[in-house]
């Protein structure tokens, strides 16, 4: 047996819980959870059926802690798994699936696809089974900070022209402030008016903040390739942040699986909890509206809608937030056919538009998206990941198509009414 | 010779197999190994699992026009199974006679012959669509077919031990019903008692999270 091999599968046995047992074992293979994945929807290539992505692991379980299996070894016919069981699902599980979860929603006997997904991406990372492009930004994680490679010196130089345009101070290394404000990559090198608005918002709300030298980057590549252990590393540089400027909360930025990795995989994937609490910044704007802290002033005209992003809404619970921030202001607000817990995925989700190989995949799949974009005949989008937001400006691009895509926070930044305080 | 070994042994062997099967395999699943999930809680996590057990019956909307006939199907064979394991006639008077100690209301003949057919037609369009939907084709393990051929053909010769004049459609059908006992704690058809843990894992994942899935 190979060397990646075994480690592949000692990922897999050390994944094995009870959970993924009662999955196995309860699996019909009805194919239900085909119906929900875009990436078969779209090429109706049944190779992406969600469960199927989970082969490796069934077979580990059929082969290792199945009646079946244990009888066929016993015997000595046992057909062990092989590096090809791997290898195989590489492409599979990296290029088409975007860690959605849609399937996890349908499954008639409950099984959270999604997870089990993850389990074998974990495997596969650890096996070296990973696609260039992750690799490469997971390296530049690890070794600069930044999976774009994005040094504190380009986010001093953000800073700076923020508080340019602004006219307001950016607190650096505040110690004792109430939030400590990440920022993801996508936030730093493509949407640098995020931080903008946070800058204008925070005042306008009277809120004690401040961003982190050593923790800014809120972007979890360990979570997008599978790798655990690296993902904590990337976790536990945030908690070192934050821990050292002695934060009560931590905000995590308009990216979705920022915020899965920091509000729920964290905690786990550092082994302990943390003594702040992580807020999502759509979290936190909904509890400073409903506060009477942050007012608005004025409508949107334009026909406007909003993309859930999966990693906040479906699988982090974040679903009535961006309405209720909408709703003071945007008065032509539509919603798409399948929203909130159920909406579409953009097609880059879970590492997909890291990986360079994926890009066509990418763009085919994006064609659920704007089916659903067009029926409703919106004049923007709105949507409060910088991922899903990069990924759906890049399909409307290649589909040219003329659909601006906003972020949410900008969007409240631009309608904040005279300060009172 | 056969008669008593049908009726005797083979039934406490494939009765015991099922009943000691079932229960080692559930154990294994609620006593198995899991990690505390240390991040802080939105939301129920019991209330999660409780409501994810029953959500789960019915469909989400969003995707229900495209499963169609699997829903329908997959209730026409469960209902139509679980009525005539129970409320058949000949079934209430075995439990009752040989297990249980008491009975029931059985189910009038035209009722047994409306359910038998639900059964028999949902899993035969289970059947079919499994081996000719490119997705199920792709997916369906050895298992699946062993589970429901077995499936069909005790509830084949179910129908036929109602003939009463014929003693050995009568043991045909028993031995067909403990073969199937013992299959059943090893394969695929335990997810007739592991969809509940499944569904309460997710569910409880879903409800910690606050999601209403």
């Amino acid at each position: 047996m190979s060397e990646r091999l075994e480690k592949g599968l000692q990922v897999l046995r050390a994944e094995m819980d009870k959970k993924v047992m009662s999955y196995f074992s309860s699996c019909v293979r009805c194919g239900i959870c085909a119906e929900s994945c875009l990436f078969y929807t779209e090429t109706n290539d049944p190779r992406y059926t969600p469960i199927y992505k989970t082969e490796p692991m069934r077979k580990l379980w059929k082969n290792e802690y199945s009646f079946w299996g244990k009888l066929k070894s016993a015997l000595g016919i046992s057909k062990p798994m092989t590096e090809a069981d791997l290898a195989d699902w590489e492409e599979l599980v990296y290029d088409g699936c975007s860690m959605c979860g849609r399937c996890s929603m349908v499954c008639p006997v409950g099984v959270d696809i999604t997870m089990v997904i993850f389990k074998v991406k974990h495997a596969l990372a650890v096996a070296g089974f990973s696609p260039e492009g992750l690799v490469g930004a997971t390296q530049r994680a690890v070794d600069i900070g930044s999976p774009m490679g994005i040094t504190m010196k380009a986010v001093l130089a953000t800073i700076k022209h923020t508080e340019a345009n602004t006219g307001l101070k950016v607190p650096l290394d505040v110690e004792g402030a109430d939030y400590l404000a990440l920022l993801s990559s996508n936030e730093i090198a493509l949407y640098p008016e995020y931080l903008e608005s946070l800058v204008k918002i925070f005042d306008h709300a009277g809120v004690s903040w401040t961003l982190s030298s050593d923790a800014y980057e809120a972007t979890n590549s360990g979570l997008q390739i599978g790798n655990k252990a690296i993902a904590g590393q990337l976790v536990q540089r945030v908690v070192d942040g934050a821990e050292k400027l002695k934060v009560k909360n931590v905000i995590s930025p308009e990216c979705g699986h920022a915020y899965t990795a920091l509000r729920w995989e964290g905690p786990n994937f550092i082994g302990k909890a943390y003594p702040f609490r992580v807020v999502h910044i759509l979290e936190l704007l909904d509890e400073l509206q409903a506060q009477g802290k942050l007012k608005t002033t004025g409508m949107e005209t334009d026909r406007l809608t909003f993309h859930d992003p999966c990693s906040i809404v479906r699988r982090g619970g974040i679903l009535a937030q961006p309405r209720n921030l909408l709703t003071p202001i945007a008065e032509n607000f539509v919603e798409m056919t399948d929203h909130g817990s159920m909406n579409w995925c953009c097609g880059g989700g879970g590492g997909v538009s890291s990986n360079e190989r994926a890009e066509g995949l990418k763009h085919t799949v994006f064609n659920r998206k704007k089916s659903q974009i067009e029926e409703i005949k919106v004049d923007a989008v709105v949507t409060a990941c910088s991922n899903c937001r990069m990924v759906m400006e890049e399909g409307v691009e290649y589909n040219e198509m003329d659909m601006p895509m906003l972020g949410l926070t900008e969007m409240i930044a631009e309608h904040l009414a005279e300060k009172t305080h | 010779m056969i008669e008593y070994l049908i009726d005797g042994p083979l039934w406490y062997f494939s009765l015991a197999v099922f009943c000691i099967g079932v229960l080692l395999q559930l154990a294994r699943i609620l006593f198995g190994a899991g990690k505390t999930d240390l991040s802080v809680a939105r939301g129920s996590a019991s209330g999660g699992a409780w409501r994810n057990v029953f959500s789960r019956f019915i469909p989400h909307h969003e995707i229900a026009p495209k499963i169609r006939l699997q829903v329908v199907a997959g209730y026409m064979f469960h209902l139509g199974l679980f009525a005539v394991l129970f409320f058949a006639a000949p079934h209430v008077i075995f439990l009752e006679e040989h297990l249980l100690g008491f009975g029931w209301t059985s189910m009038p003949h035209w009722a047994f012959i409306v359910a038998s057919q639900f059964a028999f037609f949902g899993l035969l369009i289970l059947w079919l669509r499994r081996m000719l939907n490119s997705v199920s084709r792709l997916i369906s393990t050895l298992d699946d077919h062993v589970a429901a051929i077995l499936t069909f053909v005790v509830m084949l010769t179910g129908c036929l031990a109602l003939l009463k004049g014929f003693t050995e459609l009568r043991l045909l059908h028993r031995f067909t019903v403990e073969l199937f006992l013992i299959y059943f704690p090893f394969s695929c058809l335990m997810h007739t008692f592991t969809f509940i843990p499944s569904r309460a894992f997710t569910g409880a994942w879903f409800g910690r999270r606050g999601i209403d899935a």
